[in-house]
């Protein structure tokens, strides 16, 4: 089997995985980084988005062996310490963006990519509009929406 | 998925090499119509060719009259671009509504082209401002390029480069989503340039992509939503299913052409 090595979290790991391997299925079957989801598996919902060299992808629909040598980060990499969490995820506790939780790590990894490209200061309708690739089937969206818009303006402090 | 093995080359000439050694192999660009088609086991091909090392297939430019853009250039690029904005700003509208954003992270505009998808966005632009599709081996005018649901000129072996748009004094793209999916139920490209003048429709007919003569006949008095007032197309030719009817698509055609219009002249 081929292998493949990645920066994952900021460590460097290797596997030898089968060429049709998913990124996803690396992460959570391999690497036992069970944060990110398989929720459709069609690339429409979104549980599975990580960021591949800091961009917000579909990890369901790339392959393991593509990531050669990238930089991926999963929703276990983004908190500043093991007690801590990231100001997107707290705004997202606090402002209860979420009831099951099934779609939470790809709604804050799509949401941290917003912030990237958007910035800090996010209105409403930007924030619905960027989440069309996340779906979520409890809340409504409408705690995401201001957990995103809190949590945008936490990173910028 | 069925299994298959995996190339990865740096270079479009070195993939075409591996194509030509390879011919059950099929090419990935950003494989988001490709690794769907491929889990559901409709495609079974011996092997694929990741373009995406490929560095010399991404990239814009200006060159001249025209806008040069690169196969393995994904949208997110395309619809950000400060040139693409600047020089064809109606260019841009077409990757800024394709699916959602990490989806536009990671597809390509070679990608799309040479899927060809009955409802697919990019397919629209290039009929629609007149593009050439330049391979590894010739340049395709847009015109002889989509022959047909799923299918294009292309010929074994043979990889687009890159695409160019020539720079239209008026273009425009109207589409109407899908509300699930993001394809176009129907989507309208209209463009002006000099007294070539073009409107171009996806996700309507059931060959794919096609122009409306009629519209750009009597546009070429005056090309404003009123020059196609009333117009219609007829409902023979066009696409139905569960999304809509022949009759709805054609009427949705002669509404968002002159909504593109609108927005070309705006």
């Amino acid at each position: 089997m081929p292998k493949v090595s990645m920066t994952v979290n900021g460590k460097p790991v290797t596997g030898n995985i089968e060429e049709r391997t998913l990124l996803v299925q690396f992460l959570r079957e391999n690497l036992r980084l069970t944060g990110t989801h398989v929720g459709c598996d069609t690339s429409q919902c979104g549980a599975c988005v990580v960021h591949v060299n800091g961009i917000a992808m579909k990890s369901c629909t790339l392959l393991a062996l593509q990531m050669e040598g990238a930089s991926i980060t999963t929703i276990e990499g983004i908190a500043p310490s093991p007690t801590e969490l990231h100001p997107m995820q707290e705004a997202f506790r606090e402002n209860h963006g979420l009831q099951c939780g099934y779609c939470t790590p790809g709604m804050i990894m799509s949401a941290l990519d917003i912030v990237r490209r958007k910035g800090h200061d996010l209105d409403e309708h930007t924030i619905r509009e960027e989440l069309d690739g996340n779906i979520c089937r409890c809340t409504g969206y409408h705690n995401i929406v201001k957990a995103v818009a809190a949590g945008a303006r936490a990173m910028a402090k | 998925m069925y299994s298959f093995s995996y190339f990865r080359p740096t270079t479009a000439r070195q993939a075409a090499n591996l194509l030509a050694k390879h011919p059950d192999a099929k090419l990935l660009a950003g494989g988001h119509s490709l690794i769907p088609v491929m889990k559901q086991r409709l495609a079974q091909p011996s092997a694929l060719i990741d373009l995406n090392a490929c560095e010399d297939l991404a990239g814009i430019e200006l060159k001249g009259r025209s806008i040069v853009i690169g196969a393995l250039t994904r949208h997110a690029d395309v619809a950000n671009s400060q040139v693409v904005k600047d020089a064809l700003p109606g260019l841009a509208m077409v990757p800024g509504a394709i699916g959602d954003p990490q989806v536009r992270n990671r597809g390509t505009i070679g990608g799309s082209i040479a899927n060809n998808d009955p409802n697919a966005d990019y397919p629209a632009a290039c009929l629609g401002l007149g593009a050439t599709i330049v391979t590894n081996k010739r340049r395709i005018a847009a015109d002889d390029f989509f022959t047909g649901m799923f299918s294009t000129a292309l010929e074994e072996n043979e990889i687009i480069t890159k695409v160019m748009f020539p720079i239209a004094k008026k273009a425009a793209y109207e589409k109407f989503k899908h509300p699930a999916s993001g394809f176009a139920l129907v989507g309208v490209f209209v463009s002006k340039r000099g007294s070539d003048i073009r409107v171009a429709v996806t996700g309507a007919g059931s060959n794919g992509v096609f122009r409306v003569k009629s519209f750009e006949e009597a546009l070429k008095k005056r090309f404003s939503p009123k020059s196609i007032e009333g117009m219609t197309i007829p409902a023979s030719g066009m696409n139905s299913d569960i999304h809509a009817s022949a009759e709805y698509r054609a009427h949705l055609v002669g509404v968002l052409a002159r909504r593109a219009l609108a927005k070309a002249t705006a």
